[in-house]
């Protein structure tokens, strides 16, 4: 094993995180400021997959169809927010699941309605197509480069909108308390609508980001919704910063392990049993992540008890 | 339009003909959530053919499983119970087809596979009702590990899901492959992301990529490789590379082999009329499912024309005959009633703006499964 796979295998793993951040961000934002369990969060994931896919497909334009995954997923997140979500503020989380679950059956199959049963075509666009030479001779696929970056921009985008500005301070108090911000004059109920676009443009933005490299269809959005649950619960529910160290402990923990540990295994075991095992084990390790995290942190790494 | 047209002409004619309907036939497929693009072929190219023959004394029982076991024998209680189907086809994975074909075909029904076919069914648990009209699942493997001997690939990597069907797969070409296995990785089902094996694949010695990824899981794998600027050859069986799937993998899989027993191209009667109904009809391409499909009617008809399905032990020789023409070429059934038929090497390639497969020769000839010797019947 050589210096220079390790370093890839690194990346990939960043970039793997920073694309999970981008799905956690809007599930941990939502919990944390309306208190809403969204199971639906995946299909937001999915409409900007499609959106970006559908509007590619006649433009050619990849920016444009970026655009319209950001438009599309926010849309579809205000009209859920206004229509479904708004009278579940009040219901306990259980009737939350229930209702957010059935969003996601009715979204899958209006998807299936509209596009059809067969995945989409969305490629990478030409100026980001094939692999770069990085320092030290590594070749790596341009456009995951490019999801590192668009990650961190809105990492750091994310940030500055919950540090420095109003509607920031607002969110932040909405998270505290949120009779209280109602008794000061804020229009709470604009405020919940608009986080929860925000969160699902995000979740769109990662679809469409992610649609290029992936397959692009319906029920695409589920087992990234899983993976998005462990990142938020490692992290602290609640926690824009805990999301983000929890997905790029997620995205290390998964890549290095499904790289890593059969080769460990390879050392006091014969080959086929050591793929088998640390396939077996690579596929459980952020599960074991999730549960150690948890039992030394109830709360999560970043959680309010 | 014209599927909705089709349907209902289908069910018109079962309903005028419900009362006298000599032959009651009960699909369980999958036509919603992930999988549905291949359920929705079969069921397509199995009315497609119904329709065609003219016949209106066959009523088609359509029922959808959504890839989930506990539905799909849900279903078949329903169609078995309150329906009362003579036949049963349509399901498309193999961990359904273990849970519904032996219990059906144990209560009388027959059942013809048009896709799945686990190697359980073929071997020990085989039955004189069950009829598989598509493949054992090891088949295109095997078929492609000869051509490999005999196109100088030595060093592979190879790759599939974690369950059983991946490591049927792996286990089929490992079984002919003469060469040397580079790696062997198995990936989490469901699994979207590659780079970590694709990093692999880099870093090893390997002259070519053999992988077994259904589904969305090869889209997201072959434009994944394809931006990596990894130089390897990348062949596999055709599951990863049918019609439904590469318009979404585009021209990222030109170039790779694959191996299936039927193809568009293929030079035999009735498939260019089978492609041009197909295409006509549906306003899409068919894939190798819709081809399944439609030979599985084939294979349907023929047999009511020589016998009654009232009559077991006559349609069951009837059917044994399998005296129709495959739109795959010659087809027969093994002892253990499997098929015994040739299998290709298909190339991806675009013709026009379309990327689709063409046929470069044959991998295996009568090719049959491994399992027969265990089925006594």
């Amino acid at each position: 094993m050589s210096t220079v796979l390790l370093i890839e295998q690194l990346l990939n793993g960043v970039q793997f995180g920073l694309m999970l951040f981008l799905m956690a961000a809007g599930l941990t934002l939502i919990f944390g400021v309306m208190g809403i369990i969204n199971l639906a969060h995946g299909s937001l994931y999915m409409v900007g997959a499609f959106a970006a896919a559908g509007v590619a497909a006649a433009t050619g334009s990849f920016t444009l169809a970026l655009i319209a995954s950001l438009a599309a997923a926010a849309a579809a997140g205000a009209l859920v927010e206004l229509t479904v979500i708004r009278r579940l503020y009040a219901r306990d989380h259980l009737d939350q699941v229930l209702a957010t679950f059935a969003l996601i059956l009715i979204f899958s199959e209006g998807t299936r309605w509209v596009f059809g049963s067969f995945p989409l075509f969305l490629d990478v666009p030409a100026a980001l197509a094939g692999p770069v030479t990085l320092p030290g001779g590594i070749q790596y696929p341009l456009y995951r480069l490019f999801i590192i970056v668009a990650g961190l921009v809105v990492a750091a985008g994310l940030f500055l909108l919950i540090s420095r500005t109003r509607i920031g301070i607002r969110i932040r108090a909405g998270e505290a308390d949120r009779e209280m911000i109602a008794a000061l004059g804020v229009d709470i109920s604009r405020l919940y609508t608009l986080v929860f676009a925000l969160g699902a443009a995000l979740a769109g933005l990662a679809g469409a980001l992610v649609g290029a490299i992936q397959s692009v269809q319906v029920g695409m959005g589920e087992p990234v919704l899983i993976l998005a649950f462990v990142v938020i619960v490692i992290g602290g529910i609640g926690s824009i910063r805990g999301a983000f160290v929890g997905a790029l402990l997620v995205g290390l923990t998964d890549t290095l392990g499904r790289f890593l540990l059969p080769v460990i295994f390879r050392a006091f075991m014969d080959p086929s049993a050591a793929t088998s095992a640390g396939s077996a084990l690579a596929s459980m390790l952020i599960y074991i992540l999730m549960a150690a995290v948890l039992v030394a942190r109830p709360t999560g790494l970043f959680g309010k008890a | 339009m014209k599927l909705k047209s089709l349907a209902a002409a289908v069910c018109a004619a079962a309903l005028a003909t419900a009362a006298q309907a000599e032959m009651k036939v009960g699909m369980i497929t999958t036509l919603s959530g992930g999988g549905a693009g291949l359920g929705i072929d079969v069921r397509d190219g199995f009315l497609l053919a119904i329709a065609q023959s003219g016949r209106d004394d066959v009523e088609v029982v359509i029922e959808d499983d959504q890839r989930k076991p506990e539905l799909a024998v849900q279903a078949a209680d329903k169609l078995i119970q309150s329906e009362k189907v003579d036949v049963m086809t349509g399901i498309i994975w193999s961990n359904l087809a273990l849970a519904v074909a032996p219990a059906a075909a144990a209560q009388g029904k027959f059942y013809l596979s048009p896709n799945a076919g686990p190697s359980q069914l073929a071997g020990r648990g085989c039955h004189e009702n069950y009829f598989n009209v598509s493949w054992q699942n090891d088949a295109f493997n095997e078929a492609a590990a000869v051509w490999a001997n005999e196109n100088g690939i030595e060093n592979v990597f190879l790759m599939a899901p974690n369950y059983p069907a991946g490591q049927d797969m792996i286990a089929g070409f490992k079984r002919f492959f003469e060469g040397t296995v580079a790696a062997e990785v198995y990936t989490k089902l469901g699994q979207t992301d590659y780079a970590a094996e694709i990093a692999q694949m880099r870093a090893s010695d390997a002259d070519t990529i053999y992988f077994f990824l259904p589904g969305g899981m090869g889209i997201s794998f072959m434009k994944q490789f394809a931006g990596s600027g990894v130089e390897k050859t990348v062949m596999g069986p055709a599951f990863s590379f049918d019609q439904g799937i590469l318009g979404a993998i585009g021209e990222a899989a030109l170039g790779v082999k694959n191996t299936a027993h039927w193809s568009k191209d293929l030079d035999v009667p009735g498939n260019a009329e089978f492609v041009a109904s197909f295409t006509e009809t549906f306003g899409r391409l068919p894939s190798l499912y819709a081809a399944q499909g439609f030979d599985t009617a084939l294979l349907l008809l023929s047999a009511m024309e020589k016998a009654d399905v009232k009559d077991a032990d006559a349609f069951r020789a009837a059917l044994r005959e399998a005296d129709f023409q495959s739109v795959r070429g010659d087809f027969a059934f093994g002892p253990n009633h499997h098929p015994v038929q040739d299998i290709y090497m298909r190339e991806v390639v675009k013709e026009g703006d379309v990327v689709t497969n063409r046929v470069i020769g044959v991998a295996a000839t009568d090719h049959t499964d491994a399992y027969a010797g265990d089925c006594k019947m």
